[in-house]
């Protein structure tokens, strides 16, 4: 016990000098910058305020960025150029291709089914009483990070040998519905799906939450009307709501695949990229931390980068309309 | 009359009440069934685990607190000898920094980018902007570099070696940089939209931009903060890959996140541990989860529909 408290309390004291001492140093500033007037005051100001998150920025994301760029023409260690070498490579290794097919299906299959369930969900919540109880039962996978919610469905695709218990719930329920379960994680392509039905329950509640709030904000006045005017169900939902919650639709459909680009943890956690599921950001920390290549890893990188860019230019587009708008 | 059209929100001309409320209890089992699960498991006996489904245990109960004491104070096996009890003290000693830092410094930039109005504001606002969607694997490899080794250009070193790569300050940082892009879009979404007059009443009596901020700006984004934080809480307490490149494995700084997803891959981690082990990591977020959820919620709106 005295050897667990003489390792563990030094954390606790390394912790809270560290917020000490960034609050004390933070006031120091403030108090002997907000003493300057004149000319000086503003661009003084300006410096305190901007200076911290845009150096950290420069130095956290931006300069590291464009190493990364630099790094992925390189050799593994980064310390000689070595052309498009890491590229070709990705062109030709077979093991790439099969990451890059299932990259794809990633980001078509769990942005699209997310989104989709997430708007049903929206509709029908907006329909029922106590609609709060299931929306935070539905939220709450949000909360879990992907390793637990991995290891929740490892129970769930849990796989015995046919003659023995089934102790996971897929198992049991297709055993139950009279056909034989098989080793899920190792049946390709549908280990890929398996994995995929991971992320989005845990993300499925960002959508559902934020396209509920769009579809109470249609106002009650136009909806009236039109049903007045003949429109229900799937008409009234094509013509009024869901051109309404469009927007708001993208949104969700944009963070599901930037998401889902970047997935790592679950592939990780539960295959470890082999029997077929490996995907871009899981190849990418293998490359780097695991077989040492930080030419390939970085390339990788690059792809994951140049991927997301289509989205980065619509968000600021839409970003800038709106900024006009207003 | 007129009340009967104000009850008038869309789902209610799409489905039918009574075929609604059947579907979403009908997909709200389905999604709460699988964390039920775990949490049944993770009180039974390991024989228990491996030869009775868990539902059917819940028939004929025999739970045991056994699987939680072993996994947090240590059960001896080679995985687990001295259990997750560091990992959690770990968790907290790197979320609570990795939290409070970033929210300080982008609340600080946001104020300067909303309301000291400068020469090219707009263009930064809208570079941070897009800094947040670049993939944090773009800048792993270098960040760990400049860590452990300093920055050079050719052969002069023109930053020195931080040396905090396997420190707590390693993680907070990284961290730190990683959070500001999101978090300075979010409270600058709040802080331009807090009213003009009050800064202009504020500046006119002679307070400075640093009175301003601490006497206006932070009391009156509360709101906002809180629900910023709890975000970046939930990111950095649920977070593996910055884990994983910048704290060793070891009980000295990995949080419980990583112990957990390494408890998976390793020979002769029990299902005790697994799942006792991923209740004990998934129960702070969930704690927090529907303690605040309407901060929560209020934060997600905020950063998706405007």
């Amino acid at each position: 016990m005295s050897e667990f408290l003489s390792a563990n309390i030094p954390k606790f004291t390394s912790v809270l000098s560290a917020i000490a001492v960034f609050f004390i140093v933070l006031g120091v500033i403030f108090a002997i910058a907000g003493r300057a007037n004149g000319k000086k005051a503003r661009p003084i100001a300006l410096t305190i305020f901007l200076g911290p998150a845009l150096v950290l920025l420069l130095a956290g994301v931006v300069i590291p960025g464009v190493r990364t760029i630099l790094f992925s023409f390189m050799n593994p260690d980064s310390n000689k150029f070595i052309g498009l070498g890491n590229y070709q490579w990705m062109l030709e290794d077979p093991n790439v291709k099969t990451i890059m097919i299932n990259t794809i299906l990633w980001i078509m299959v769990v942005p699209l089914f997310t989104a989709a369930l997430a708007l049903l969900l929206a509709i029908m919540l907006d329909r029922i009483k106590h609609e709060s109880i299931p929306k935070a039962l539905l939220f709450m996978p949000m909360a879990i990070s992907f390793v637990g919610a991995s290891i929740i469905f490892k129970f769930v695709y849990e796989y015995n040998e046919p003659d023995q218990v089934q102790i996971g719930l897929l198992s049991a329920v297709i055993k139950f519905l009279g056909f034989i379960p098989s080793d899920w994680m190792l049946s390709k392509p549908l280990n890929t799906f398996l994995l995929m039905i991971i992320y989005v329950w845990t993300q499925m509640g960002f959508g559902m939450v934020i396209l509920s709030a769009a579809i109470k904000g249609v106002p009650s006045d136009i909806v009236e009307a039109s049903s007045l005017d003949g429109a229900h169900g799937w008409r009234l939902f094509r013509n009024i709501t869901f051109p309404m919650v469009k927007g708001t639709f993208i949104v969700v459909l944009a963070t599901g695949v930037v998401g889902a680009l970047k997935v790592f943890d679950i592939v990780r956690t539960m295959t470890g990229g082999n029997f077929g599921t490996n995907v871009l950001a899981n190849e990418m920390y293998s490359q780097t931390f695991v077989q040492f290549d930080q030419g390939k890893g970085s390339a990788l990188a690059v792809i994951l980068f140049l991927l997301v860019t289509p989205i980065l230019i619509y968000n600021i587009k839409s970003l800038r309309r709106e900024r006009a708008h207003n | 009359m007129s009340k009967k059209i104000a009850e008038h929100t869309p789902g209610r001309k799409i489905f039918s009440s009574k075929i609604a409320t059947v579907i979403v209890w009908m997909i709200t089992i389905i999604w709460t069934v699988p964390t039920l699960g775990l949490l049944v498991t993770s009180f039974k006996t390991d024989t228990k685990i491996l030869n009775e489904a868990w539902w059917n245990s819940l028939l004929n109960p025999d739970f045991t607190f056994e699987n939680y004491k072993g996994v947090f104070l240590g059960d001896g096996s080679a995985s687990l000898s001295t259990g997750v009890l560091p990992y959690f003290i770990n968790s907290i000693v790197i979320t609570l920094p990795a939290t409070i830092f970033p929210i300080v410094i982008a609340t600080m930039a946001a104020y300067a980018l909303a309301w000291i109005r400068f020469r090219g504001s707009d263009l930064l606002f809208f570079s941070i902007f897009a800094l947040q969607i670049v993939p944090l694997q773009m800048a792993l490899v270098p960040l760990l570099l400049l860590f452990t080794g300093g920055a050079h250009i050719g052969s002069v070193q023109v930053f020195p070696a931080l040396g905090i790569a396997g420190d707590f300050a390693g993680i907070w940082l990284p961290h730190t940089m990683f959070a500001l892009p999101l978090a300075i879009y979010l409270l600058h979404n709040f802080i331009s939209g807090l009213p003009r007059d009050l800064m202009e009443a504020a500046y006119v009596d002679g307070a400075s931009h640093f009175t301003i901020f601490r006497r206006i700006i932070l009391p009156l984004s509360i709101p906002g903060i809180a629900s910023i934080a709890i975000f970046q809480f939930l990111w950095v307490w649920n977070d593996l890959l910055v884990a994983l490149t910048f704290a060793s494995g070891t009980e000295e700084v990995a949080p419980l996140n990583s112990k957990l997803a390494s408890l998976v891959g390793q020979y002769g981690s029990g299902y005790t541990q697994l799942s006792a082990g991923a209740f004990i990591t998934i129960a702070v977020p969930l704690i927090v989860f529907f303690s605040l959820q309407r901060y929560f919620v209020r934060g997600l709106l905020a950063g998706s529909v405007k």
